[in-house]
């Protein structure tokens, strides 16, 4: 089934607008998704009728507010097929997610001369707080490089997992190289070692049908706001098996079961780790985004992205001095790409006048800049709302653009 | 001429231009005629350093005025670069702490001076009227 591009344009009213006088094209989404209406008015319609505090009060709006909720839940649950809704934690986002698990996980069963691996192309999200809970804790963060290509040197796996590596987070998508990387069989290597995996599915979510089961990660976090959903709100799937064995990351009201001075001790889960007034309006909005996609076949979704990356790809070769980072032959929509004698921040600038919205600059992956011995790239990165004409638009673009310098 | 009179004449000089694209060309322009700064002074401690790009910025004060030198590596960071150093370079302390770069606001190019880490040039600015004041309050003591 093709999807019917126009169609769904329709229900994304944002799109419909001039940028300095141009049509605009949004070739942003990997920095963040925009919001169909059906999930701006699920929002709008519970702020103006339902709007109460959750799990706290017996009265009619907060019952509503918390069905809401935790139908919310249930929903990203069944999206990623986690095995029950206590392991889907609502957090503000991939990195929040992230953060916890750092912390908690540290704090559980991380010690002096342990060893946590990530790899070479993380966003800062997945490698920052690796390096803060290994200073805390004395451990050592190893790192799985990359080939050229965009592909994980993943020969070296083996010898990089030792007895001492007790947890080892790894993207699904990179943000920057668009690698789709084989996370199946890095799980499978990990577990034949008993080491677990965390999975950063902030690329991956929007554009791939994730089962968590399937995979066998034992986390995975993903954000609203990637997703078509609204900003401020994330999940993160945990198994049960680590998540009752990790101490909370915040505290306050709701993760508790009991508080006296002496002693406090906490709730059982999801709720252990959703400390405060959560981002309930954010999390209904999730559930619509998801809805949304489910309820338009994912699918045919991914496939039609992959033809709008082929296309693109195909177009951006034909221009002389281009260079493409990252050309995995498994790869979601997300071009970085550099022009020799160019310089990313000019040629952002000017394609913005141009109506068209690309990212330019450092891509929160400081290592990955390192790789290529690049100071900023650029990136386009699509979504199932853009179109070839749009494609076309960008690289008669850049073809003008050029001569400019 | 006084900075304020320069920064009119670069006014004036911009509205000649019909459409962006001849802005940011001129720009590009003025950008790629600039003096490469002196590679010694390229050194981090004179980098400010932007996500989107990176400027480096030098000075020296003798007999009462700041000569300043600077560069990016972005080259319509560079043009704007020339243009600041157009108005702001070769001036005295109080001259610089007195005015602010308004053309940029009326050249239509508000949004290259916003306040994100992105091109270093606001960074630059503060870091010009940094020194100004520092050398301000060095000669007021002398």
């Amino acid at each position: 089934m093709i999807p019917d591009i126009s169609k769904i344009r329709k229900d994304f009213p944002i799109l419909d607008q001039k940028v300095h006088g141009k049509p605009l094209i949004y070739f942003d989404n990997a920095a963040t998704s925009q919001r169909p209406i059906q999930v701006i008015e699920r929002m709008n319609e519970f702020s103006l009728h339902t709007n109460a505090n959750i799990h706290r009060a017996t009265h009619y709006l907060a019952n509503k507010t918390t069905e809401a909720f935790e139908a919310g839940r249930e929903t990203v649950r069944q999206y990623i097929n986690a095995a029950e809704a206590a392991e889907v934690i609502f957090t503000h986002g991939t990195t929040e997610s992230i953060n916890l698990v750092a912390f908690s996980f540290g704090e559980a069963f991380i010690k002096v001369g342990d060893e946590v691996l990530i790899t070479e192309m993380e966003h800062h999200a997945n490698i920052v707080p690796w390096q803060m809970m290994c200073k805390r804790r004395g451990a050592i963060l190893k790192v799985l490089p990359f080939r050229d290509n965009g592909e994980l040197q993943i020969e070296l796996l083996d010898s990089l997992i030792t007895s001492k590596t007790k947890i080892l987070a790894v993207a699904h998508v990179s943000n920057t190289l668009g690698t789709i990387n084989p996370i199946r069989e890095i799980i499978l290597k990990a577990h034949l070692k008993n080491v677990p995996v965390l999975i950063d599915g902030a690329q991956s979510a929007p554009h791939i049908k994730i089962d968590v089961q399937e995979l066998g990660c034992d986390f995975y976090a993903f954000s609203g706001h990637k997703i078509y959903g609204p900003t401020g709100i994330g999940a993160l799937y945990g198994k049960r098996k680590w998540l009752d064995q990790m101490p909370p990351f915040m505290g306050g009201g709701e993760m508790i079961d009991r508080v006296t001075f002496a002693k406090t001790t906490y709730n059982q889960l999801p709720y252990k780790f959703e400390p405060g007034t959560p981002n309930y309006v954010g999390a209904i909005g999730f559930a619509a985004a998801i809805d949304y996609i489910q309820d338009n076949e994912h699918q045919p979704f991914s496939n039609y992205e992959h033809d709008l990356l082929t296309v693109a790809t195909e177009k951006l070769k034909q221009i002389e001095g281009l260079k493409i980072y990252g050309e995995a032959p498994s790869k979601a929509a997300v071009i970085c790409f550099n022009i020799e004698g160019v310089h990313p921040f000019d040629l952002g600038t000017l394609l913005d006048q141009l109506g068209i919205a690309v990212r330019t600059g450092r891509l929160c992956a400081d290592p990955v800049m390192d790789h290529y011995e690049v100071e900023n790239m650029v990136r386009a990165s699509f979504a199932f709302y853009n179109t070839f004409d749009e494609i076309n638009a960008f690289y008669k673009a850049l073809i003008r653009l050029k001569a400019m310098f | 001429m006084t900075i304020d009179e320069i920064q009119q004449e670069i006014v004036e000089e911009f509205s000649g231009f019909e459409d962006w694209m001849d802005k940011y060309s001129y720009l590009i322009e003025i950008g790629n005629e600039m003096t490469p700064i002196d590679a010694k002074y390229k050194v981090e401690n004179n980098l400010i350093r932007g996500c989107q790009s990176r400027v480096w910025l030098h000075q020296e004060f003798t007999e009462g005025k700041i000569k300043f030198e600077a560069e990016s590596d972005a080259l319509i960071v560079k043009g704007l670069v020339a243009l600041l150093l157009r108005i702001y370079s070769d001036r005295t302390p109080k001259e610089i702490l007195e005015s602010e770069p308004r053309f940029i606001d009326e050249i239509g190019l508000r949004q290259h001076l916003s306040p994100t880490r992105s091109n270093g040039l606001l960074a630059m600015v503060k870091q010009m009227k940094l020194y100004a004041l520092a050398y301000e309050k060095i000669s007021a003591k002398k």
